[in-house]
This record gives structure tokens, sequence and C-alpha cells, in this order.
């Protein structure tokens, strides 16, 4: 089963084996592991980029394959990093705290060492006492059951809701984006527990872990992040090239004919959706220990604009397109927005590209929807010599075989 | 006198050199982080434009230790992930000596783990809420003692203000910072019911509501006044909704953390004037260096640009590092952050800034009136304040203790003796 | 060269003619600043009184202008000769020193030997206390005026005689009407008469000023006190106290007690660790192992054999408190002495505070319906291009902070501020209109059968405006000015008022829902663009020509939010951020309204903006919140409501 599956998509194999020559070439070029050509700030980096692809894979299937143009996947993506951070901070507040508080001449009681950990945690929003959603941040196992959960339980009431009263389309995407706005507004506001805009800090530090150098961390969660991505994207192969994703395909071109067919269109999509909350969440649980800091400014609507956005760029309705569009634009935005690329001296004014990039960024999304529908995965068929077949009108959806302009109107 | 003058100076400077040869590589690489797009470019852009002008003119003086500065640019983006990123490149790939840079609190709390993990040097310009203190990071901006606490106790003393209305937008330093002021007024005899506090979003700009809430706290007869912690873009609105609602600064005064010139620009002062701000510095202030510093400033950057509060703190910083560099005679951090401890220099404002073992400056606290022209009256000016990292109003920080240069530890507890932690809480 | 030498010339020419005039006599007023020369040098509120009433007293007719020069800044002190000065501004940093006394030009002198008084606005509102009595009787009005503000700012029983006895002459009706007014609150405040503060309090009782509440709630300020015994009858008692009832809780009744020393306080648990701590002795405290005092009730146990070999204070249990409590009595005491004024007070008061109440409930109403204005004009434009031709721009929100920017730059060039509003208007329109057409021409028709692609590509021209924006103005917010007429509030009541800014807000909303539904209904455009949306083959068969129809609709909407931005810009700010604040909102309105009608979106608008003031009513000190627990709400609605408050029926509604 699982071979001929792999027989059939010989795209996965061939992702993955490239995921995995890059992990390697990667892991041996890293400071951490002494060869030092690839510093321990670009191991990141690009460990962090892995857990990005791995959200724009989560995307692309509930995009690019069943058409619902979600605008708060990044949002599930930051509620999975909130909940680890959670766990990474407590544990490592409470290290700390317990080697204080040892030193004392009074042996600490159990109640001081929370309050000493919660002061320590909260003492910098103006507060002390442990709010209610930290109740079960010290303990590992739960914090990362929550990374999935906790995303999957929100995207399953939302989509309940939106799902069952037939919101569909850009509806959705503007529901889903009020849904990401109140989220960040939530998380903004000091009373959410969540330590408001500050957010979780010093995530990079891992709590027993003082000892091991960041490049080996990096190295760690660079791993961490390339076995997400790939299984991630294993399983999202499964899902698209099994009947189920027939279905969702169908979904996405005419919702109404699959109903008619007798499917439960809604559970469907629901489940769809919720899933990839959870893969989200995972993602974001890689991440933010990677980036360090976790705060409401990530989960802000235009995250998932961008997220969207990386997708439509990649290539909508391929799996390694989205990894492709993730990859890129997240790498050349952080080439552009670092300041190394030199200066253009029109004469008559320098185009500064820290000023400049934005405007280039925000025109190609405009130029990949007018004229390049496919995105750099549209070169993949260029070089496969793969034709769409020649029917009246343009694509209306990603893939072969997809509702087609003309078809729409009538 | 002129021979041995001159004697001496040749020898100082041919020991400079000596030690240079032996200190860094040249040239001496300054790290400037800043966000230079998104939402903080507005403030920071002019700090590293700030930063670059400091640069030119101590390379114009002959660098430090016979070095030539380069001064090392990147764009955290207003990203608060991306500014411990950007700090570690900093650090690890142009292994720059020193960092400027930072101005919201989030920002330093991503920063902090990376300087310390990789020893690193931090000069952080923005008045804050202190609750901190970090081995490798000198605050010149101010901590609350050395603008909140001065300012209530000019609202308390000085302008007979019996009711609190603490205006803020929610995060961290509006947060913190009410904290201690509520903590302070309840200690000052002021009741719980006699303070409102109030938190809105960034950019906020529907404040009808707000301003009804503080008029009417007016009811009982008690002088109300408003501190606000209120930040940026937001206060455009706020200030306007004042001037409509026709509240005269005799009737209701303002005092304003986070206003300064910069922000004043944006707005028309004529229905502000009499409120107030408080800082550590004003363009207004006069003294010879201060003339010279705006001169500097205008001939680089333009005619109608103003100076600010956070551009001293960085003249202040950087004119001390450099000090402290030629007096450990190396650019290496620890020698450095050792020879830090004592400077002094002249702040542009009169008198001198002294640099305490606990990481902050000694500074005079400044309160300035609106004025038509958006400058600042300067009507209060205090003695220098030493800046005190844990604040004495809140029960748990008023037994913490910073001193790095005796104690050795940024988190001291007087009651027990013991060094809470080594490295600073982020 | 020459300058400067001249310059040292006047100055050491200046400084003699200083040295002369110390020599001689100084003037009396002279005299009596320099008896408080350290109080007004140093210029604290704290320390100044002394100095204001010695001027006053002092009887001198110089006294009223030395107030009046000290008061506005002009007063500077002279370093080299010690002296007071009026000083005023010759050229650079020369300054022309004018004797109090003799009112006499007596030299110039350098900024450096200078030093500028600056009362602080505490002491100026002394200072103003003290020139009322010059004020009142003061032939020109606005001064008569100014003398009662300074009243009103700081009341004072001195003043109460002086104003009474100026009222009989004064002949401006307003301020008769003012110092009637003031006269009465004085009486309240400081007569010795209590029927006549009776009366003072019950001819102000219904009135909603902030004033009147300021001179009555502080005769009602009460105090809870403890008595040991019975409650002195000569105390004005409001009420009597029973601990653990009426919310008086036990604990505050025995703080109380600990507050006026008559009890021990209550130990805490920190206090127990620290005496604990301090009472180690060989590895034990009272009897138990250091190792096991990580326990409370091993804790409690060794402080329990502290405090009997007396070592520490003991515990206070909870009998202890109730027997303390029981020893005493408690009520709340009036700081006011009469019980007939605290009577009338407080009735008063309570007929106040219903008006206060109604008024305030009004005062919100309006703060609704304007914030809703503000909505409905930000998502007028996308009532068009989003409601009526279904198409998703997320460049709305730029086409606002285009608007915007169009008015700053016209103030730029033109200075009054009226004339300049005016032309904005129309040319953000125009500019917007354009902007709206070239993206319609250029991205959006190519895009009609696409939405999400759509969605995504006005993105791109979102933050490709907004960076633009940045680029050319700058991150800095810039000012855009409101015309002199639009300046301050109208106010209805004391509580009540609505700021005229707004109110021209909510006429321009109204003013863009008659345009909207005239040319939609009465022109043709309208018709064409109705046949259009509703089936553009059709609409095409009857010779209309669908492309030219989508363009300038499309256009006309995005002009109407140029027209927004300049009205949002007015009242809030103008930066490159300015559109996206709103543009969320802005769907949100249409979409809860009702898509394809303005009526919806105006229902839409009205809902949001009162259902956010009222969770802003409800918590207060959070405004955050009501914000995310508004979207929140309106998520939930549509979940019921999917085609949202009014929704069109039959053909129109499509599919």
């Amino acid at each position: 089963m699982q071979k001929s599956f792999v027989m059939r998509n010989p795209s996965t194999l061939v992702f993955l084996a490239a995921l995995a020559m890059f992990t390697i070439l990667v892991t041996v070029l890293a400071e951490g592991s002494g060869a030092g050509v690839i510093s321990t700030s670009f191991v990141k980096t690009l460990g962090k980029t892995l857990c990005l692809a791995l959200a724009a894979v989560a995307m692309d299937l509930v995009w690019g394959y069943a058409g619902i143009l979600s605008l708060g996947h990044f949002a599930f993506f930051g509620l999975g990093g909130y909940m680890i951070g959670m766990w990474l901070m407590y544990e490592r507040t409470r290290g700390i705290v317990e080697a204080s508080l040892a030193e004392a001449q009074i042996p600490p009681t159990a109640q001081e060492v929370v309050d000493a950990i919660g002061n320590q945690i909260f003492g910098v929003v103006g507060s002390s006492e442990f709010p209610i959603v930290w109740s079960f941040s010290d303990s590992l196992a739960i914090q990362l059951a929550l990374v999935v959960l906790v995303p999957g339980a929100l995207a399953a009431v939302f989509g309940w809701l939106a799902f069952r009263s037939r919101v569909t389309g850009v509806y959705l995407s503007i529901l889903t984006q009020a849904m990401t706005l109140a989220l960040a507004l939530h998380l903004f506001q000091n009373d959410s527990g969540l330590r408001g805009n500050n957010g979780l800090s010093g995530l990079q530090n891992l709590p027993g872990m003082t000892h091991v150098p960041q490049a080996t961390i990096s190295i760690w969660f660079f791993w961490g992040s390339a076995l997400a991505l790939g299984l991630g994207y294993l399983f999202a192969s499964w899902i698209v090239f099994g009947k189920f994703g027939s279905v969702i395909r169908g979904i996405r071109d005419d919702e109404a004919r699959v109903r008619f067919l007798g499917y439960p269109v809604e559970t469907y999509k629901l489940f769809l959706f919720t899933v990839t909350a959870m893969i989200a969440g995972i993602a974001g649980a890689l991440y933010y220990p990677q980036a360090g800091i976790v705060n409401p400014a990530e989960v802000a609507p235009i995250a998932s604009i961008y997220l969207a956005v990386w997708v439509a760029i990649g290539g909508r309705g391929r799996l390694y397109g989205a990894v492709i569009g993730a990859i890129f634009v997240s790498l050349v935005s952080s080439w552009f927005t670092g300041g190394q690329v030199p200066d253009v001296n029109l004469g008559f004014y320098t185009i500064k590209w820290v000023d400049w990039w934005l405007i280039v960024l925000g025109l190609s999304f405009v130029a990949v929807t007018l004229f390049a529908p496919k995105g750099i995965g549209g070169l993949v068929d260029l070089w496969a010599d793969r034709k769409s077949p020649d029917r009246h009108g343009a694509d209306l959806g990603p893939s072969e075989g997809s509702l087609q302009e003309k078809e729409a109107v009538e | 006198m002129n021979f041995l003058k001159t004697t001496m100076l040749t020898t100082v400077a041919a020991a400079a050199v000596a030690t240079a040869a032996n200190a860094a590589d040249c040239p001496i690489k300054v790290g400037i982080l800043h966000s230079l797009s998104g939402t903080m470019a507005i403030s920071e852009t002019t700090l590293k434009d700030t930063m670059l002008m400091l640069v030119d003119e101590q390379n114009a003086k002959g660098g430090v230790l016979g070095c030539e500065l380069e001064a090392v640019v990147v764009d955290p983006a207003s990203d608060w992930p991306l500014f411990a990123e950007k700090a570690r490149e900093l650090l690890t790939v142009h292994e720059v000596d020193v960092i400027f840079g930072n101005w919201t609190s989030v920002s330093r709390k991503s920063v902090l783990p990376v300087i310390e993990e990789l020893n690193g040097l931090l000069f952080y310009p923005v008045q804050y809420e202190g609750e901190e203190s970090s081995k490798n990071v000198f605050y010149t901006g101010a901590a609350p003692n050395q603008q909140a606490i001065p300012a209530t106790d000019y609202f308390l003393d000085e302008l007979g203000v019996e009711k609190f209305a603490l205006l803020g937008t929610d995060y961290v330093y509006p947060r913190t910072t009410n904290n201690i002021l509520e903590s302070y007024l309840k200690g000052k005899g002021i009741a719980a019911q006699d303070i409102f506090v109030n938190y809105t979003p960034f950019g906020h700009s529907d404040w009808s509501k707000i301003v009804a809430d503080v008029v009417a706290m007016g009811a009982d007869g008690k002088k109300v006044g408003v501190i606000s912690t209120i930040n940026g873009d937001a206060n455009i609105g706020f200030y306007k909704e004042l001037a409509a609602a026709g509240i005269s600064a005799d009737d209701i005064p303002v005092v304003a953390f986070s206003v300064g010139e910069e922000e004043l620009s944006g707005l028309d002062t004529s229905n502000l004037v009499g409120h107030l701000a408080a800082w550590n510095y004003f363009q207004s202030a006069e003294s010879e260096a201060n003339t010279a510093f705006i001169e500097a400033w205008k001939a680089r950057m333009g005619e109608d640009r103003v100076t600010n509060d956070p551009m001293e703190a960085h003249f202040i910083g950087f004119n001390m590092w450099v000090n402290a560099a030629e007096a450990a005679g190396s650019t290496d951090v620890d020698a450095v952050r050792d020879a830090m401890y004592g400077q002094e220099f002249p702040n542009l404002t009169g008198g001198t800034a002294v640099m305490l073992p606990n990481h902050h400056l000694a500074k005079p606290v400044l309160i300035g009136e609106i004025q038509e022209d958006g400058q600042f009256d300067i009507i209060s000016q205090t003695e220098e304040v030493p800046g005190d990292a844990w604040t004495d109003f809140l029960a748990e920080s008023a037994v913490l203790k910073s001193d790095w240069k005796d104690l050795g530890c940024g988190m001291y507890n007087t009651e027990t003796n013991s060094c809470v932690q080594l490295k600073s809480n982020y | 060269m020459r300058t400067h030498v001249l310059a040292a010339l006047m100055f050491l020419v200046s400084a003699v003619v200083t040295f002369a005039q110390t020599d001689s006599a100084v003037g009396p007023m002279q005299v009596v600043l320099q008896d408080h020369k350290e109080a007004i040098l140093e210029s604290s509120r704290r320390t100044i009184g002394p100095a204001i009433d010695a001027v006053v007293a002092s009887k001198l007719q110089q006294a009223r202008g030395v107030l009046n020069t000290w008061q506005g800044k002009d007063m500077w002190y002279h370093q080299p000769s010690g002296l007071f000065y009026q000083a005023q501004k010759v050229e650079g940093r020369t300054y022309r020193l004018i004797d109090f006394d003799t009112g006499e030009i007596v030299g110039e002198a350098d900024k450096s030997d200078l030093k500028q008084i600056k009362p602080n606005s505490g002491i100026r509102a002394m200072i103003a206390t003290a020139l009322v009595r010059f004020q009142l009787e003061d032939p020109d009005p606005s001064m008569r005026a100014k003398g009662l503000t300074g009243i009103e700012r700081a009341p004072n029983a001195s003043l109460l005689e002086p104003l009474v006895a100026s009222i009989e002459s004064e002949t401006d009706p307003d301020l008769r009407a003012r110092k009637t007014r003031l006269a009465i609150l004085l009486t309240i405040s400081f007569s010795d008469d209590d029927p006549a503060r009776v009366a003072a309090i019950e001819e102000v009782s219904g009135d909603l000023g902030v004033d009147i509440r300021g001179t009555l709630n502080p005769l009602v300020t009460k105090e809870t006190r403890a008595f040991q015994g019975d409650i002195p009858d000569e105390l004005n008692v409001a009420q009597t106290r029973v601990p653990g009832r009426d919310g008086f809780t036990r604990a505050a009744a025995y703080q109380l007690l600990v507050d006026a020393e008559q009890a021990p306080a209550l130990i805490t648990d920190d206090q127990v660790r620290l005496s604990l701590a301090e009472h180690i002795d060989g590895g034990q405290v009272g009897g138990v192992p250091i190792a096991r005092l990580g326990d409370t009730e091993a804790r409690s146990r060794a402080y329990a054999a502290l405090a009997a070999a007396g070592k520490v204070p003991p515990l206070v249990s909870e009998a202890d408190i109730d027997r303390t409590l029981q020893s005493f009595r408690f009520a709340d005491v009036y700081a006011e002495t009469s019980p007939a004024v605290t009577q009338a007070a407080e009735a008063a008061l309570v007929r106040i505070a219903t008006r206060v109440f109604f008024s305030q409930t009004a005062d919100l109403a309006l703060d609704a319906l304007s914030l809703a204005s503000i909505y409905f004009l930000a998502a007028i434009g996308l009532a068009i291009t989003f409601g009526v031709m279904g198409v998703i721009n997320m460049a709305h929100g730029e086409f606002i902070m285009m608007g915007a920017y169009t008015g700053y730059v016209v103030q730029q060039f033109i200075p009054n501020h009226t004339v300049s509003i005016l032309v904005a208007v129309p040319l953000a329109f125009v500019v917007t209109f354009a902007a709206g057409v070239a993206l319609e021409r250029l991205v959006i028709r190519w895009l009609y059968n696409r939405p999400l692609e759509t969605l995504l590509a006005t993105f791109g021209i979102s933050i490709a405006l907004q960076q633009l924006a940045k680029n050319i103005f700058g991150t800095q917010a810039r000012p855009l000015t409101a015309p002199g007429w639009l300046d301050g509030a109208l106010v209805l009541n004391p509580v009540i008022s609505i700021s005229y800014i707004r109110i021209a807000i909510f006429v321009l909303a109204l003013i863009f829902l008659g345009v909207f539904l005239y040319i939609m209904k009465r022109t043709r455009l309208g018709l064409e663009t109705r046949a259009v949306t509703q089936n553009p083959r059709m609409a095409g068969a009857m010779g209309i020509n669908p492309g030219r129809v989508n363009m300038l609709t499309f256009g006309l909407g995005s002009g109407i939010a140029g027209i927004a931005g300049v009205a949002i810009g007015l009242f809030a700010k103008v930066t490159s951020e300015l559109g996206s604040d709103y543009i969320v909102q802005s769907f949100m309105t249409v979409v809860v309204g009702g898509v394809g009608n303005i009526w919806g979106t105006l229902a839409g608008a009205t809902m949001i903006g009162f259902l956010q003031k009222g969770i802003e009513w409800m918590n207060p000190s959070n405004t955050l919140a009501a914000q995310t627990y508004m979207i929140i709400f309106i998520i939930v609605f549509i979940q019921f409501r999917p085609r949202g408050i009014i929704t069109l029926r039959g053909r129109a509604a499509g599919d």
C-alpha cells in the first residue's frame, strides 16, 4: 500500500530526498558541528523557515485543495507557539526560582515557590498571580498536547459555526480574518494572562539545558523542524492523493454538486480545517523556541495573509509549491530587510531596498495572480513539459481539472 | 607649560596607540539595532541617524583607541523576534564590539537572552518601566523614578492634584509604570477610588468617552490630573479630543511620558499650551553643548528636524562608551563594563550624568509645558536623580537591588542577602 | 567683531546702570520682593504663599502689575544686582529691564546674567486668586471674567465677601449670573450661616454642573470610625455600621482598629517566615528542624512555639478578632458638623445623580452615534465596491489614507484651513477616483470571476501603497488641522457634549447616504450599475457597456473613500497606517449589515458603534477588551444571520 502510494507520487519521494539532503548539508556545515560555515543565527533562520514551510503546507491543503481561503492559520501557528512557550517559561523560571530560594534560610513552601515563579513571570507586566490559562504549564506532556488541542479546538468550534451556516468564499475569508483579529486583540490585553504585548520571551533557553550552547540547540531544532516538515508533507500528500483528496478537490470546484452526490461536505471541510490548524500549531511550537519570543504581533491578521501569499507565489494546489513559496519569499524578505542588498543609484534617486522592498513584494503578488496563477511551481510544469488541457477561458482553480472561467459564468 | 602639556599628550596618545594595537582589530565596529521599517521606524530611524552622526563625529576626532569606527546598521523591521535574530547576527557574524539600539520594551526583552548568552554590550536609550537589570545592558534612558515619580510629585506638590487618571496604551511600559504609580499614590494617601486607570489599544482614535470620564472625575470637588503613558499616534486623537472638549491645562493638567518634540510635530499645539511632559531632556534646554548638538543635527538632517530625549541618551551613552573604551584600553566587553562604572559625561541640559553600578545613569528630571511652537518651556528641573532598576514602591521589588560592580548581581535580595539570578528576567 | 565690542560695552553700561540703581534707594515693591527672594527663586507652590500674600498686603498700587508680570512669566531676576525686573526681549540675547516701582527702563542686560522666573501652573493659579480682588471691580468685563475664573479654580473663603459685594454693581448680565452662581457655591462651602447654606444647596439641587457636584460632594464625605463605648452625640453620624454586614467586612473593620493602633496587627505569612529565620537556633526553630519548614503546618507549629516562648508576637486568631470587634462600635461620620447641611446636600446629590445618569446615557448614545457615523463613513465606499459590485478591495483602507494625505498636502499649499478643506474634499475625491479607476482597469477587471485572488492582489496593492506613503511622507504622523469653526464642542448641558468635528462627520455621513441613494436609484449610472451587477450579459445586450460601468462604479466607491479619509484625518491622525485601522471593521460593517444594501451598511455601522460603546461603558478601564468582544459578537452574529441584518430577497439576492 505504502509502496504504491510513493510510486504513484514521485514528487513526494523527490521532496523527502531533497529535504534529507538539505538537512545533512546544513548539519555538516553548521557552527554547532564545528565546521562553522553556516552561523548559528542562519541555522536558526533555516530552521524557522522549515517551520513556516510546514505551515504553508497546511495552508495549501486548506486553500489550494479545499478552496477555503483561511486568513486564520497563522493564528493557529501562534497559538501553538504560546502553548509550548508557557511550559518553557514556567520551567526555566522554576529552575531559577528554586536555585535562588534554596539559598534562603527557611526552605520555601510549595506555594511560595509557585508565587515566586508567578512574580518572576508576571512581574514584568505588573502582576504576580497565575492566571487560569497557566494551570497546566508545569507539565510538558499536557502543554505538548495543548499545542495541537488548542488550535484544533478553536478551529473546530469556529469551523463548525461557519460551515454549518454555509458561510463560504470571501465571506469566510473575512470571518476568519475577524477571528484572527479578535484573537490578536485578546492576546494584546494584559488581562488575557499571556503577558500582553510582551508575550512569552526567552524561549530559546531550554530549561535544564543551560550548559548546551545555542549552536547545538539550534541544530536540534533544525532537525526537529525538518522532521516535522517531512512527516507533515507525507501526511498531506497521503491525504490529497487518496480518495479524501478527490472529495475535497471536488468541494473546491463545486461544493453543491459534491453535496448532491451525498458527501457530507461540512464534515469534510471541518475535518480538514481542524487538522490543518493542528499542523500549523505544531509548526508554531517548533518555530517560536527558535525565534525566542512569541507575542500578539505574530498573530496579527497580516501574518495570515502573508501565509496565503507564500502559497500563492509558490503555486497553489501542489504541496511542494507551498514549501517553495514559503522558503523563497521568507528568505528573500529577510535578505532584503537585512540591509545587505546594495542600493541602486539611479542618479536622481537612490533606491534603498529597505524602503522599496515591500512595494516590490506587494506588486509581485499582483503580478503572480494576474500573470502566473500557478506561481513558481508552474516552472516545474514547464520543465516537465506538462500542459494543462486546452479548455476555454482561464483557470479558476490551481490544478488541472478545476473549474474554468467560462463554466463558472454560465 | 605648553611643552609639558604637549609631552604629556603625546605620551598619552602613544600609550593609547600601543594599547590599541594589542586591543582590537581595526576598525572597531559599532552595531546599530534600530527598526528602519514597520511601526517603530517612526521613532527609531531618528536614533539610527543620531548614531551615524555621533560615529562620524568621533571619527573626525580620530576614532577610538586609534581605530576608525565603523557603524553596522541592520533593520529589525519592528518585528520583535527579528530583533533577537539581528542581535545574534551583529554579535556573531559582524562581530561588533557594542550595540546601540532598541526602543520598545518587548524588543529589548527579545534581545536580552541573546546578548547575555554571547556576552554583548547594549546601550538602551529609551525611558522604560524598570524592573530589570542585565549585566550586558546599560540603560541610558529614564527609569520610573527618573520620570514618572518626579512628575507625580510635581502633580501632588505643585499643582495640588488630588485625583489621578492614569491613561495608557495597553503594553508593558504603561502597565508597570501605572502599577508603580498606583502603589506610590496610595502611599501618599490617595484613596483607591481616586485613581482611574484605563488602557487603550495602540493607535486608538476614539477618545470622546474616556475624556468625558476624566471630566466627570472632577464631580467630587477634587482637582483632577491626567498621567498619560499613551504611546505614539494615539496621542494625536487624545489631544485633539482634549482640545475639542475645551479642557484647559489649568483645570485638568496632563503630563505625558511618551510625548516629545518629535510627536508634537504631528499636531497643532495651539490648544495644548500648558499641558506637560516629563523627560530628562528637552530641545529647549539652554546650554552650549545642547546648542552645538542641535546645530550639528540640523546641519546634517535639515532645519525642521527636532531633537529629543532618547537622542540625548544615545549621545551620553556613546560618549561614555568611547571614554570607557579609552580608559580600558580595549573594546573588550568585560573591560569596558568595568570602566563604565563611575564614568561621567556632561549631559546636554547642563550638569553631569554619572554611570552607576546598577547600569543606570544619574540624570536630572525636567518638566516642560507645551508651547505654541511645539517646543517645551522647562518649568522645573531637579538635581541629578540616580536611576533605580528596581522600584521602591512595589513590595516585591523594594527588597531587590542591582549592583554589578561590587555585588556582581543585578537582582540582589537585600532581605535574604542572596542573588536571585544572574541573568535578567525576560 | 564690532558688534561684539558694542555688546560688551553695552553690557558694561547696563551693569553700571543697575549698580547705580542699587546704590540709590530701591523702590518699596523691590523691597517686598527682596524679602521673599528665596521663595520666589525657588518657585514652588508649597513655599510661595507668603511671597504672594506680601505683595498683595503691601497695598502698593504696583502690586497688580507685579502679579500680572509674574504670572505672565515676564519677571526676571538680575543676578549681578540681585534685583527683580520686568524684562522685554530687545534682540538676540539682550533684554531690556524695567523697574517695577517706577515703570522706567533701567537698562539692558545679557541673558546670561538673567534668570527668568517661571511660575508653574500651580503658582499661576495662586497668583490668579490673589489678583481676583483687583479684577472683580475692574471696568474691563474680560478682566472681571478672568477674576471669576480665578475663583472657580481656587475657591477661597476670603473671596466670598468681595464677590457678593461686586454683584450689585455688575452690569454685564452674563457675568452677573456667573457671579451669583459662584456666590452660591462659596456660600455652600464657606458660610458660617447654616440656614443660608441649606437654602443655597436647595437652590442648586438639580443643577448638572460639575462644579456644583464638586461643591456638594465634599460636604457629604464621611469616614468610618471605631468607638470604644458609645458614639459621642456631638458627631454628625451618617449611619452606624456592623462588621460583616452591608459590605463592611470584618477584615476591613479589624484593619481600621489596627490602623488606629487599637488592636494588634495581623501577622502575614511573610512575617512568619522572616521571624522564623531570625530565630534559628542550632538547625532548629522552635523545636522544628529547618529542613521541615517547607510546609505551612510545620511553620505554624514552629511559630507557635516561638510565640509561647515570648520571642515573637502571637498570631491573631479568628476568635481574637471577634473578641476585639465586639468591644467596638463603628459608624460613618460626616466631616461636616451640621446635620441640616449634610441632609440637604445628600438630598440634592440624589436628585442630581438621577439627572446625571440620564445625561450620561444620552452622552454615551451620542458617542455611539458618532462612532457609528465614522464606521459608516469608512465603510460606505466599500458598500459600493464590495456590497454592490462584489469586489473585495483590501486596498480600500489605503484609499482612505490617500484622501487624508491629500488633505495634508493641500494644507501645505493653502494655509487658510477653511479654504483648504473646501479644496481638499473634491481633490481627494478626484485623486482616489483616479486611483480606483486605475486599479479597476489594471487589476480587478481581470479577476472578476476569481474573488479570492482579487483579495490577494488588492492586498498586495495595499501593502505597496502603504509603503509608498511611508517613503513619501515619512512614518511620522502628519498634521491635518480642522478649521477654527470646527474647534470646540456643542455643549447641551454640563454632561452632554459632542465636538463639532464629530457633528460634521455625522452630517457628512448623512450627505453620503443621500448621494448614494440618489445615484443608485435616480441616475442612469445607478440603473446601469444595478443592471450590470445582476446580469452582466443581459445588461450588455441592452447596450450597456459593462466594463465602463464597472470602472465608474469602482471609481465612485474609491472616491467616496477618499473624502472619508479627509474627515477621518481631521478627527484622528494622518499616518500611513490610517487605512489598515479601519479595513477589517469596514468589511465587518458591510457584512453584518447585509451585502448589497446601503441601509444594511447603515444598520451594521449603528450596531457596531452602539455595541462598542456599550461594552466600553460596562468595562471602562479596558478599551481593548471592548473591541475584542465586539468582534466575537459579530462572528457569532453572522452564524445566525449569515446574510446580515438586512437581507435582499428575490432575484436581487442572487446566489
